[in-house]
């Protein structure tokens, strides 16, 4: 299986994190992506489709890798899905910004962001005074140390995935690591 | 030239000097980067996708590079018109150096000259304020390296110097 031991990932899952799926899932799935990125727009579908597969046996965490100088809305994009993660939608927005990959300008992101029925002023603000600028170079220098080297860029359980995000290779290894945890666990139980 | 190395210089070596144009109408010499740590990013080829890849991502961690003080400079056998417009196209914010003439020259001192295609390895060295060798690498050719053994370098690097 293409998981790379090497690859660690430096910064766990933890509460800053935007998350979809249980705590107690057998395996995580995180993602360095980049709203503009086309790569990143064909694996937010296939993702899409693994979750609805695995169900409660997979956890996703969506962290920001934007390649600012080759794609010129990543970075305002990243930041207003942060502004509307403050409002309690995140996901909505990830998902819409995915969606709408071609429109990720500041007037667009305001429309979206009236669109989810946000506060479109406090977004607004947040992004033109940049309050999530911070938050999503952490994430993106926690992928730089992690060897985060393009996106998207995948971990299960804390190391890098370097096979094909294709569907099915993806989903075969996540559900071999899932059996494998599953496992473990009984036997843990067992000998207790 | 037979007193090349034929494997990359390994750590502790001093970095062989070199003067490289940065531009058509401009050279730079590692000497003159004395006093502060340098990274040499050796790469096959402008253009092609992996390097493209790897410098926009050179590009975007520049301010962390900053940050210990590093210069960073691509090298490969690319002249420099090239160059320019490669940098033009990537916005890229550091200099890439031409090894173009003698070709692959300071590949060849580095030790990571690929004869058979006339290009060099996707090779790392982090250099620091002496001018000593503290850490290379030489990543599969058609890899991206990543940039987290570089600062994991640096890092040790300012550790070692503060």
């Amino acid at each position: 299986m293409a998981i790379n031991m090497g690859s660690k990932l430096v910064l766990p899952v933890g509460a800053r994190d935007h998350v979809q799926g249980p705590a107690t899932a057998p395996v995580t799935l995180i993602e360095y992506g980049d709203f503009e990125c086309p790569y990143c727009a064909a694996a937010y579908l296939i993702v899409k489709k693994i979750q609805e597969l695995m169900e409660d046996e997979l956890r996703f965490v969506f962290r920001h890798f934007p390649l600012t100088q080759v794609h010129p809305h990543a970075e305002v994009a990243a930041e207003g899905s942060e502004a509307a993660g403050a409002q309690g939608e995140f996901w909505e927005m990830h998902d819409l910004l995915f969606e709408n990959q071609r429109t990720l300008d500041a007037w667009h992101l305001a429309q979206f962001a009236h669109q989810l029925g946000l506060n479109t002023r406090r977004f607004v603000r947040e992004l033109e005074e940049g309050s999530h600028r911070g938050r999503v170079r952490e994430d993106f220098l926690s992928g730089v140390k992690s060897g985060v080297n393009g996106t998207p860029a995948f971990f299960i359980n804390g190391f890098r995935y370097d096979g094909s995000w294709d569907i099915e290779p993806l989903l075969l290894a996540l559900k071999s690591v899932a059996a494998q945890e599953t496992t473990a666990s009984k036997t843990v139980g067992s000998v207790a | 030239m037979s007193d090349m190395p034929n494997t990359a210089l390994p750590a502790g070596t001093p970095a062989p000097n070199f003067a490289l144009p940065a531009a058509p109408d401009r050279s730079l010499s590692l000497e003159s980067l004395r006093g502060k740590p340098v990274i040499l990013a050796f790469y096959p080829a402008d253009w092609s996708p992996v390097c493209g890849d790897q410098m926009a991502l050179y590009n975007e961690v520049l301010p962390e590079f900053k940050r210990f003080n590093a210069e960073l400079l691509g090298i490969s056998v690319d002249g420099p018109w090239c160059h320019r417009a490669f940098t033009e196209h990537r916005n890229l914010h550091f200099p890439l150096l031409a090894d173009f003439e003698p070709k692959g020259r300071v590949a060849k001192e580095y030790g990571v000259y690929r004869n058979g295609e006339g290009v060099s390895e996707r090779a790392l060295f982090v250099i620091d304020s002496a001018g000593r060798i503290r850490w290379s690498y030489v990543s599969p050719i058609d890899v991206n390296p990543g940039a987290d053994g570089i600062l994991t370098a640096l890092e040790s690097l300012s550790g070692r110097e503060s």
